[in-house]
């Protein structure tokens, strides 16, 4: 049995996906984004191993919670750098009819070989992907996060393809990721989409920069305020945020 | 049927004295949502405004307005008093405890110390005649107590392993049936009372009957005065009430009648929600009555019940911050026949919180189950986001025990209206008793004349090993614990022996049946941290560390431990194991007029207080800190989020602990949800999961850190005027709590993932 690197666990998410979810942060990512909150999970060591059953028993304790919506969420870290063992977390969910949800930046998708199949697999247990996307210029992606954009765009598409519902999230850092021309262009590029389900404008926040101080990194957005309630405001406005998306992916179970 | 019956349902309640089976009769369930609910009227916004003027005036003079120092406090003691002279005509609801709003009562008979003391406390000076009368002419409640203590209670008062006891103070958590003298009038109880009397005893003298034949009498007495005193307003309430609005002020008075003759420290108001919706039902029908004028009523109801008032020494204070009385009042549930029991009077209360903004008074308490109707779950979590101000109790688990028509008395603990009384009795460190076990019963803290470590508990064997063996400490533990649960006991029955005696609350007892059923509330402080620690000690290694003595005052844990709080079977089969254990030991005694015993898990408070008097622990929390209030974990132990910590709370069973098991959480608006839609819907699955599990209670708090921590710094910004928070049991004005109070509510886990 496979063993997934755990991170960390929240028994009462709110915020990553509908209703209340058990919340899996997996450790280990390879993107180095300038306003991440959670640096502490960028190194792929974790001294916390679980196996899927163990976690499905965790999870289970709260389904009491649950009502119709709530299920599970694998956040991280990056998700899909362990898709082996997400994917028998989800299979074993789905046995007993939990709602599984990744929450994802895809940098690690590849649209072919081996990583693709395995990808496949993972999606025909997953009801809903929430997806981040960074910043739709590739030259600007590179610069926020050390990584190119391409393959997470290719992977949006992908989903579109195969009618997987997703969420859209974008976080808003000034200065970074609020150019209004860059807001349309992603507009543009979800517009051309029939799988989004909602679009979130989550406003860049400083309560993640002590960590990178814990890990004795120097913090790259040193000075960088959060967003104004008004830049949120017009960037949602931009976006399409908030408004009930033009849903065609089937509602998940 | 009498006139003022008319239209009402049912027959059994017309013969007997029956509230309940009125209510099930008429009662109309609402299962829509909160749109027919109106604003504050302009009488409203004037009279509320007026005692927001008048609250702010009292915090400008250190907490107290006025102070009586000529007046003893009775029910006839003073004439009409209002909000404000002028503008007397737009209360629709009157009567004040004094001649004057927000003014404090001069009420000895709890202890004539401590009311002159209180007094003193805020620059006023008692007339030194009452000092004469209450120490020479008449014995008060306090001096009985401490008549007859024995050293050994003296000593575990002093050392705190048992405090915060009701010997300086009305032990209050009596509910009276405020509700009777509405539906009924006065006179039609004083000759109910009449026939008990007449049928009390067979002739026979026994010390029984003697103490129940004056009580009946001193009962009926209080029923006359309390018609006099609604004279004083120009009422005449012996008959009676014939329409909503006096059904309100009648219920108002009985109410009144309990908090001008006692300042027990919980005077609740119970359940008297859907009882009065019956009559506004009726005069919405008949067309008497409008839901504009119906908001009316229960705004100035509930304005009333923001205002009162006791004055209290310093060391109550400490024990219970933020001049707290209880008023608690009761919303929602579901009756024996499967009905939901919300009508549009619980929304009415809920919607005080709205018209007249947030307020720690009445301590609004919604019965919960997840089986009420989603509208009103929904309304009551939107209140609770912006408010912070209502607790949740839940419904499915009291119902089996205290049937449909329970009230709460206090913070947590039912009583079926009406039917029952409580005798209230403070808790037992469980933390210092756990400390005395490997001690030998000796105070970490306290050292006797001669410097000595106190010996308050038997001298028993002291472990003298270097590192805790859970074994042996669990041994030792319940021996102890058996002293400490019999010395408990017994302190209790002297004082409630006392207070029936002195202090005896004939205008509440007025209004219960005569044959009442008596529970004798016993309570744990400390609980999560004597889990803690031996956790520590069965799962690491817990060194001692000694001074010169020998005796234990500090503890080094190697290695990591399951702390309650987490979900984690090995800390919480701890916590059920001690509840069940201490609730058999208290069990085992003679508990005062065949009381039944009951224990909670609560602390008010006085967690604070509690964790001062006692040293450090095998957990690791450090010496004279605070303990974690409750139930509730202990700070910083919980590792896995909200839902994992209440799922180790809702482990606790509620037979074991039937006087309540608090619990207070607080939530970030942020992690509860990105909009306000969602976050109501979160706190309502939160609710359902908890509750469905067997849960007991739940404070919910929805604020951030930051508005603590500038609410304390900045408590003269408009914004925190009426800031209110849930502590355990109760709520509280957060700029009102001691400082020392605010920064243990400020450290304790806030949930707030990032």
């Amino acid at each position: 049995m496979i063993k997934g690197r755990v991170h960390s666990i929240e028994t009462f998410g709110s915020v990553d996906g509908p209703g209340v979810r058990f919340v899996i942060f997996l450790q280990g990512c390879a993107m180095r984004c300038k306003f991440c909150h959670n640096a502490d999970t960028w190194k792929m060591e974790s001294d916390d191993m679980r196996s899927a059953d163990e976690l499905i028993d965790q999870a289970l304790r709260y389904r009491p919670y649950w009502g119709d919506e709530g299920g599970i969420t694998v956040s991280g870290g990056e998700p899909l750098l362990q898709i082996d063992f997400v994917t028998e977390l989800f299979r074993k969910a789905k046995e007993k009819g939990i709602h599984t949800v990744i929450d994802t930046a895809g940098q690690p998708f590849r649209r072919e070989g081996e990583w693709f199949e395995k990808f496949k697999a993972l999606m025909d247990c997953t009801d809903l992907l929430l997806v981040d996307i960074k910043e739709i210029d590739p030259v600007k992606h590179r610069k926020l996060t050390g990584v190119p954009n391409d393959n997470i765009l290719s992977m949006i598409r992908y989903l579109n393809e195969i009618g997987k519902p997703i969420w859209i999230r974008q976080v808003l850092v000034p200065g970074w990721t609020d150019d209004p021309e860059d807001l349309k262009k992603e507009r543009e590029f979800l517009d051309g989409l029939d799988n989004v389900q909602k679009v979130e404008v989550l406003p860049y926040h400083t309560m993640g920069a002590y960590k990178w101080k814990l890990l004795g990194i120097p913090y790259a957005l040193e000075g960088v305020q959060s967003p104004s309630e008004k830049q949120v405001k017009e960037a949602e406005l931009i976006l399409g945020a908030g408004e009930q998306v033009r849903v065609s992916g089937e509602k998940s179970a | 049927m009498r006139n003022e019956w008319r239209g009402f349902k049912g027959n059994k309640w017309t013969d007997d004295i029956d509230v309940r089976d009125f209510i099930q009769n008429n009662y109309t369930p609402y299962d829509g949502d909160e749109s027919f609910l109106e604003g504050p009227t302009e009488a409203t916004d004037i009279l509320w405004g007026k005692v927001q003027e008048l609250q702010k005036e009292e915090r400008a003079k250190g907490g107290v307005l006025d102070c009586e120092t000529e007046v003893v406090s009775g029910l006839t003691a003073y004439g009409a008093g209002y909000i404000d002279e002028a503008s007397k005509d737009l209360e629709k609801i009157v009567g004040l405890q004094t001649d004057k709003p927000l003014k404090r009562a001069f009420m000895p008979y709890g202890g004539i110390k401590m009311a002159e003391e209180a007094a003193e406390n805020y620059g006023y000076h008692v007339n030194d005649k009452f000092h004469k009368i209450f120490t020479e002419y008449h014995k008060t409640h306090n001096q009985a107590v401490f008549d007859a203590y024995t050293p050994e209670m003296r000593k575990a008062r002093h050392s705190h392993i048992v405090t915060g006891l009701p010997d300086t103070y009305g032990r209050g958590r009596i509910v009276g049936d405020y509700r009777r003298v509405a539906l009924y009038g006065i006179d039609h109880l004083i000759a109910k009372k009449q026939e008990d009397l007449a049928n009390c005893g067979d002739g026979t003298m026994t010390d029984d009957v003697i103490r129940l034949r004056e009580e009946i009498a001193e009962q009926i007495r209080a029923l006359q005065g309390m018609k006099k005193m609604a004279e004083a307003y120009g009422y005449d309430i012996s008959a009676p009430a014939k329409n909503a609005r006096e059904a309100v002020q009648w219920l108002y008075f009985g109410y009144l009648a309990a908090i001008k003759t006692q300042n027990g420290a919980a005077m609740s108001v119970g359940r008297i929600s859907t009882f009065l919706d019956i009559y506004i039902e009726r005069d919405l029908k008949e067309g008497t009555l409008t839901e504009k004028e119906a908001q009316e009523l229960i705004d100035h109801l509930t304005m009333k019940f923001r205002m009162v008032k006791f004055a209290r020494i310093p060391s109550y204070n400490e024990l219970f911050s933020g001049d707290p009385v209880w008023a608690t009042l009761e919303v929602a549930g579901i009756g024996m026949d499967g009905r939901s029991m919300v009508t549009k009077n619980d929304y009415r209360f809920l919607h005080t919180l709205e018209n007249m903004g947030p307020s720690p008074e009445p301590n609004l308490t919604v019965l919960y189950s997840s089986a009420l109707p989603e509208n009103f779950k929904k309304y009551a979590a939107s209140i609770s986001i912006r408010t912070s101000s209502i607790q949740y109790e839940n419904d499915d688990v009291m119902k089996p025990v205290w049937g449909d028509d329970y009230s709460i008395c206090c913070c947590v603990s039912a009583t079926q209206t009406g039917k029952e009384m409580q005798f209230f009795g403070a808790r037992a460190n469980l933390v210092k008793c756990l400390l005395y076990a490997i001690n030998g019963g000796k105070d970490e803290k306290f050292l006797d004349k001669q410097g000595n470590h106190m010996q308050v508990g038997p001298e028993y064997a002291p472990i003298t090993s270097e590192y805790l063996n859970y074994d042996e400490v669990i041994r030792k533990f319940d021996t102890m614990m058996d002293w400490l649960a019999g010395l408990y006991v017994n302190i209790l029955n002297l004082i409630q022996y006392m207070h029936d005696k002195y202090y005896y609350e004939s205008a509440e007892m007025a209004l219960i049946d005569t044959d009442v059923r008596r529970t004798f509330a016993t309570g744990i402080a400390g609980f999560s941290h004597v889990v803690d620690s031996l956790s520590a000690i069965k799962y690491a290694k817990v060194k001692t560390v000694r001074d010169e003595s020998g005796l234990v005052t500090d503890y080094q844990i190697e290695g990591d431990f399951p702390r309650y709080g987490n979900d984690d079977n090995r800390a919480d089969d701890i916590a059920v194991w001690l509840l069940k254990t201490f609730m058999k030991k208290i069990r085992k005694h003679h508990t005062y007029r065949n009381s039944e015993p009951t224990t909670s898990i609560l602390t008010i408070t006085s967690n604070v207080v509690y964790g001062k008097a006692t040293g450090a622990l095998p957990d690791g929390r450090e010496a004279y800190k605070p303990f974690a209030p409750g139930a509730n974990p202990a700070y910083g132990a919980e590792q896995n989020g909200l839902l994992a910590s209440l799922n180790s709370v809702a482990k606790l069973p509620y037979e074991y602990a039937l006087d309540g098991i608090s619990n207070t959480q607080t939530i970030n608006p942020g992690a509860l949800g990105h909009d306000e839609a969602s976050r109501k819907d979160n706190l309502v699955r939160v609710l359902d999961g908890y509750f469905d599990q067997g849960a007991h209670h739940l404070n919910v708090n929805v604020f951030g850190i930051e508005k603590l921590k500038d609410a304390m710094e900045h408590p003269e910004k408009p914004e925190y005027a009426n800031f209110t928070i849930r502590v355990s049991g109760y709520a509280v004005k957060f700029i009102d709590l001691t400082r020392e109070q605010q920064l243990d509510v400020i450290s304790r886990c806030i949930h707030e993932k990032m």
